[in-house]
């Protein structure tokens, strides 16, 4: 562990108004964080929840209309650019140069750091070389790929060696291979010390890499805790059917209440049943599918999803995520389970 | 796709940086900057067509379609015209400036600057470096293209390149206005409306095709505050070997003014943008 503040990024009351012609909108409304030195804090919420603003407060490029906030004890208006010097940037907003190949990029980025000559383009292969951009270094960054794109972001983000991380959305659009690459990254990252705060639309990626959870919305914090806390809160997921024999649904569905103690919910697909997990029945889970062969029920398909974002906000604010947000969230992960 | 492997080691090692270097200074920041356009020159050539084929559609329509009336023929008007209509190419390419710097804004590449411990205005002034380039590109497509249709400056070459050089410094200058539209507006497009519509009066209503004289008065008075109109004359001057001092200050003064009155709300508004 490496010297320094108890907190790595402490805010209070941050607030960020955005004007467009005449509308005032509250992007931010009155954040506070402090997010303990070396650990990883995952910002939870969706579209248009003031995500970003924060992010870009914290990293000095937006100015917060009241409220303070320190990186490193360092504050990000008085002495912006001592928070520059330690924290490294990935996100929608920041971006590398797609005329510019990787290997061009990130010299120049490490000659901006201060490396000179020689020492920058060793750090510049070094760099290339731990994410796996060797090759890719000598073409245009437009023609990366998804995943290579995300990861030359990230090694433009930790040319100086940061210690504090902030990853705006690090996996939105990125395929699970992808994702799985960067999530790996971000864990060898905290396990050197850095700390990092993540955000994501993704309640799978904040239970995955964060040890603690912020749910954000309207730019107001709702719900903050550790990822099982949160899950407590929300419940336990649900387990999903689908039945060999449309027929025997009804049957099926009272089996189901029974083993569980909730009243499974019945989707226009005539051979689908879904039911709710109690907080208190993970354990009965397993008791689902054996209680349906007693009853002679054929379940060629059977999984576990855990709760879903739009779960999360459901229970936590009474209502569902705004209309065009909701379905741009990938399904929860599926543990399946094949008969 | 062939499977990729990021090794905890290489990677593990690379984020365990020994010795941090030392902040670079401001010259060596902006420098990296320029490099950076001249690395997107080298990339995206098609960028240097408009300061390549401008000068040569400008020097050419002009002294065809007016020589013969203005000044009895092609080469009487070109020894006029050659040194205004450089100074109207230069500043018409001067519009890019804006333009770049807008769609790295839209392109999000503006805040990874924006986000590095470095000089503020080093990206700003490393692209209007990395301008310069451009402009001496087209200066030279110009003033060959003067020469191989019978431009014979008096000034000879020191005129030449001293009148070049005075015009760089006055682009430099006047870009600190499009780097304002540049981060006012909202699209790359709109900055370059916005520009042409600055621009067009400003050359048009100057002496780089004709004698003011003949002009109506209140008109003539524009010409004459007319900062590209001092600029054409001092160009003119050097080219011509009929140096006047008068006129270069005038320059240079407003070349100073316009960097200390733009450049400082360019840095205000790149600080506070959001």
């Amino acid at each position: 562990m490496r010297d320094g503040p108890q907190h790595a990024v402490e805010a209070t009351g941050l607030v960020k108004h955005f004007t467009s012609g005449k509308k005032t909108t509250k992007a931010v409304d009155g954040v506070d964080l402090a997010i303990p030195t070396g650990s990883v804090y995952g910002l939870l919420g969706p579209n248009g929840a003031g995500k970003t603003t924060v992010v870009r407060m914290l990293a000095t490029l937006l100015r917060p209309d009241t409220g303070t906030a320190k990186v490193l004890g360092h504050d990000v208006v008085s002495d912006a650019d001592a928070v520059r010097a330690a924290v490294g940037l990935t996100g929608q907003y920041a971006s590398v140069d797609e005329d510019l190949t990787g290997t061009e990029n990130l010299l120049m980025l490490a000659r901006l750091y201060g490396f000179r000559g020689p020492a920058a383009r060793q750090r510049v292969a070094d760099l290339l070389a731990a994410f796996s951009l060797t090759d890719a270094g000598g073409r245009q960054v437009k023609t990366y790929s998804g995943g290579m794109r995300r990861r030359i972001d990230l090694a433009a983000s930790l040319v100086l060696s940061p210690r504090v991380l902030f990853l705006d959305e690090p996996t939105t659009g990125l395929d699970p291979r992808s994702r799985n690459q960067v999530w790996d990254i971000v864990r060898v990252l905290v396990q050197d010390g850095a700390t990092v705060l993540l955000t994501t639309q993704y309640l799978e990626e904040a239970d995955q890499l964060a040890d603690r959870i912020g749910v954000i919305n309207h730019g107001r914090l709702i719900a903050e805790g550790s990822p099982s806390e949160l899950k407590h809160s929300v419940g336990q997921g649900a387990v999903t059917l689908r039945l060999a024999d449309a027929g025997r649904r009804a049957e099926a569905a009272a089996v189901v209440q029974r083993v569980l103690g909730t009243e499974p919910t019945l989707p226009t697909d005539p051979y689908g049943l879904t039911a709710r997990v109690p907080d208190d029945g993970t354990h009965r889970v397993a008791q689902v599918l054996p209680a349906l062969e007693e009853a002679g029920i054929a379940v060629p398909e059977f999984s576990l999803g855990q709760p879903s974002l739009d779960e999360v906000f459901l229970t936590l604010t009474g209502e569902p995520l705004p209309e065009d947000e909701q379905g741009s969230d990938e399904p929860a992960l599926e543990q399946e389970v094949s008969r | 796709m062939t499977a990729v492997d990021i090794s905890t080691t290489t990677l593990r090692e690379a984020v365990a940086l020994e010795e941090r270097p030392s902040r670079p200074s401001a010259v060596s920041t902006s420098l990296t900057f320029g490099w950076r356009a001249l690395l997107k020159i080298k990339h995206v050539p098609e960028q240097l067509f408009d300061v390549l084929v401008s000068p040569v559609v400008f020097t050419l329509m002009f002294t065809y379609l007016f020589g013969g009336a203005l000044a009895g023929s092609t080469t009487a008007y070109i020894q006029f015209l050659l040194p205004g209509i450089l100074v109207q190419t230069i500043i018409i390419v001067t519009v890019y400036t804006g333009y770049t710097l807008n769609s790295d804004i839209t392109k999000g590449v503006f805040d990874r600057f924006r986000s590095l411990p470095v000089w503020r205005p080093a990206p700003i002034v490393g692209a209007l470096l990395g301008d310069q380039v451009r402009y001496t590109i087209a200066s030279v497509m110009c003033i060959g293209l003067g020469l191989v249709i019978g431009f014979r400056p008096d000034g000879g070459v020191l005129g030449v390149v001293a009148g070049v050089a005075l015009l760089l410094v006055f682009a430099f200058a006047l870009s600190w206005i499009f780097t304002i539209l540049g981060l006012l507006l909202r699209t790359p497009n709109a900055v370059m409306g916005v520009s042409m519509m600055v621009l067009m009066p400003l050359t048009f209503a100057s002496n780089i095709f004709v004698d003011p004289s003949t002009m109506p008065s209140g008109l003539q008075a524009f010409v004459d505050v007319n900062p590209v109109t001092h600029l054409v004359t001092a160009v003119r001057g050097l080219m011509g070997g009929v140096v006047d001092a008068g006129d270069i200050v005038t320059v240079l003064v407003s070349a100073v003014v316009m960097t200390a009155v733009f450049a400082p709300i360019t840095m205000y508004l790149y600080r506070n943008r959001h």
